[in-house]
């Protein structure tokens, strides 16, 4: 709602959400660009702490992973090819991998993560940090540029011959795979979460 | 000229028609992109310069005012005229008059994204003067009667044989040659014409500097300098943004602009002007049109510091897949997308939603404008100001409504996934913008909750 430019509508969305998440150490969200929508937007005017303490203290998956948890093993064990697809909030936003158009060292937490899954061999597209085209309602409203954008990013991991998109952000992964369903693609979407999960 | 306006989203659409022409767009300017990148990684200190860039457009823009009278100071002890204008006619008025006073009826002009805002070449050839537009894609542009779609790159939406279709029109060419040397001489054989002959010579301005009243103007193919030494009356026109404190700030900006624009080290040519040759005259023409509108609007306020480069062009994924000419709007792309709804917040109401807010556009601004965050800042604005359809307000609405509902979210959630799963034609239907050209996933069993509810150790 609020990246449509409806921000003023949250209140009722946003009192459920702090009354739901109150009293937690840690929210911990698959998502990077919801977790960047509670960061910088919960607000809760008659329980204010209780809000500032969630955003303070909402991670996404693999920041929570490596910044929290420090976790220094994985035992997962997926032996596919995967392509990686960087979700832009989480990487721009949230600061979770460097990014292209800057001048800074190279890291990246999901693949810090990835690299420890036994027999996964990842691969990145051409443009390692092209945004997919979902954008929210964007999908929607710019029909036509969100599919061509998804399209593209499709026909990068396409070519890399991947068995796999991976990604952060769920959204992302769905857009994506509704592409690769339409078009009858062999690649299909999985979640980070399910890999480091993978046995 | 298009006069029908058609919103982003369609336009951009029409534009993806052409499949093949809209990946070579997208790719053309990816690839001035990744120029821009190769550039900006040779130098370490980067973003330093950007922070220092950033810094001194916002100390200028704080007093904008100082620098401004200090400037015009300066330029008039240099023997120069400063002319004030607080809108795009009296802008144009002020040009006329100038050309009018000298009996100038053959004008050359540099690129100058300012007089494409005030529609000045329209205004002065509706008197019966001649404007020719001496930058090779604004000349192409001209020539078809269009604008700009991009303002480094004026005719970035063409190819070689429209160039080849457009110039055998216009200035005889061979019908079908395409060659791009050909083409470039035969344009180069009709501009020196035009340049030897002009009466007066206009330009833009990049960087004007208060301390020595002296301007900058930047370009590639040497017009600027070609145009102002051959005519008798210079008249520059800036918007009054251009404005840096010190000829030492100069450095700064020259090495960020080229780089990221188009990736090179520094501009062809970095013409410097201070003061009129010998019998001839000198103009600079300050123009305000909406500027201090923006000054006083805290949260857009930086927007005013753009060098306009274009690197938010050539990174924006959408731009690079709907073309310059889908915004409707003298600067096109997530900086124009910032900038046009200042002016008209009823026409330009779609501008801001033509992003996914991936904010890639900020990361390449070499002044360190929050691009993405003015688009997501002017959504808010547009909406409680009344320019977002009654459509959209109703479902937002409805969504406020449910999202804010625990237990209405819980049976909206199942209806939906029954409703999927049951009658799969109620959301896979042409009505539905997600399944045009895209599946949706299959509806869940259950939801997060219930399975959470059923594993949960207890």
């Amino acid at each position: 709602m609020a990246n449509s430019g409806f921000a003023s509508y949250t209140d009722g969305c946003d009192k459920n959400f702090v009354q739901n998440f109150s009293g937690f150490d840690y929210v911990v969200a698959p998502s990077g660009s919801c977790v960047l929508h509670v960061k910088e937007h919960l607000h809760d005017e008659k329980i204010p702490q209780a809000a500032k303490h969630i955003r303070e203290h909402i991670y996404e998956l693999t920041g929570f992973l490596t910044d929290v948890l420090k976790l220094d093993s994985i035992t997962a064990n997926f032996p596919f090819r995967v392509g990686m697809h960087t979700s832009c909030h989480g990487q721009r936003m949230l600061h979770l991998s460097s990014m292209s158009e800057k001048v800074e060292p190279a890291f990246s937490k999901a693949e810090q993560l990835l690299s420890g899954v036994k027999g996964l061999q990842l691969v990145k597209p051409k443009r390692v940090d092209e945004c997919c085209g979902f954008g929210g309602t964007f999908c929607v409203t710019e029909e036509a540029v969100s599919v061509r954008m998804g399209e593209n990013r499709v026909e990068e991991h396409e070519d890399n011959d991947v068995d796999y998109i991976t990604g952060g952000d769920t959204s992302c992964l769905m857009h994506l795979e509704g592409i690769l369903k339409r078009k009858g693609s062999r690649v299909k979407v999985i979640h980070l979460a399910e890999i480091l999960n993978a046995q | 000229m298009n006069t029908v306006i058609k919103d982003h989203s369609n336009a951009a659409a029409e534009f993806l028609q052409d499949k093949e022409r809209a990946r070579w767009h997208d790719e053309t300017l990816w690839f001035v992109r990744a120029k821009r990148d190769k550039a900006a990684h040779n130098l370490d200190e980067w973003e330093a310069l950007r922070n220092a860039a950033s810094q001194i457009k916002e100390h200028t823009l704080s007093m904008l005012d100082d620098y401004l009278l200090e400037f015009e100071a300066k330029a008039k002890a240099n023997g120069v005229h400063v002319h004030w204008a607080d809108t795009a006619e009296e802008h144009n008025q002020i040009v006329y008059d100038i050309l009018q006073k000298h009996k100038a009826k053959n004008i050359v002009k540099s690129k100058s994204m300012l007089t494409e805002e005030c529609g000045m070449n329209h205004y002065l050839i509706d008197t019966g003067i001649n404007v020719v537009d001496t930058d090779l894609g604004e000349y192409i542009v001209q020539l078809r009667q269009e604008i700009p779609s991009h303002i480094v790159l004026p005719a970035i939406h063409l190819k070689k044989e429209d160039v080849s279709n457009t110039f055998h029109q216009h200035i005889g060419t061979e019908k079908g040659n395409k060659d791009e040397v050909y083409l470039t001489r035969s344009a180069r054989g009709v501009l020196r014409q035009k340049f030897l002959t002009a009466d007066a010579a206009i330009t833009g301005v990049n960087f004007a500097i208060a301390e020595t009243g002296g301007f900058v103007v930047c370009t590639n193919e040497g017009n600027a300098d070609l145009g102002v030494h051959a005519a008798k009356v210079h008249i520059a026109c800036m918007g009054f943004e251009k404005i840096i404190p010190k000829a030492e700030h100069l450095g700064v900006f020259l090495r960020l602009l080229a780089r990221s624009a188009t990736g090179q080290p520094i501009t062809t040519y970095s013409s410097h002007f201070h003061q009129p040759a010998k019998g001839q005259e000198m103009h600079i023409v300050v123009v305000n049109n909406g500027r201090t509108k923006q000054l006083g609007r805290e949260e857009f306020r930086a927007s005013l510091k753009c060098i306009r480069c274009a690197a938010c062009f050539n990174t924006c994924p959408v731009y690079r897949r709907s073309g310059g000419h889908s915004y409707h709007n003298a600067v096109a792309g997530p900086i124009g997308s910032i900038l046009a709804p200042n002016f008209d917040m009823k026409k330009n109401a779609d501008l801001p939603f033509a992003s996914t807010l991936c904010g890639s556009c900020s990361n390449v601004c070499p002044v360190k404008i929050n691009i993405h965050e003015q688009l997501w800042l002017w959504r808010q604005k547009l909406m409680q100001d009344g320019y977002v359809s009654f459509a959209k307000k109703s479902s937002m609405k409805l969504m406020a409504g449910v999202l804010g509902n625990p237990s209405l979210y819980r049976v909206g959630g199942k209806l939906a996934r029954e409703a999927m799963r049951l009658m799969p034609w109620s959301v896979n239907n042409k009505l539905n913008p997600w399944y045009k050209q895209r599946d949706l996933p299959a509806p869940p069993k259950q939801s997060f909750r219930e399975w959470y509810i059923q594993n949960k150790k207890t």
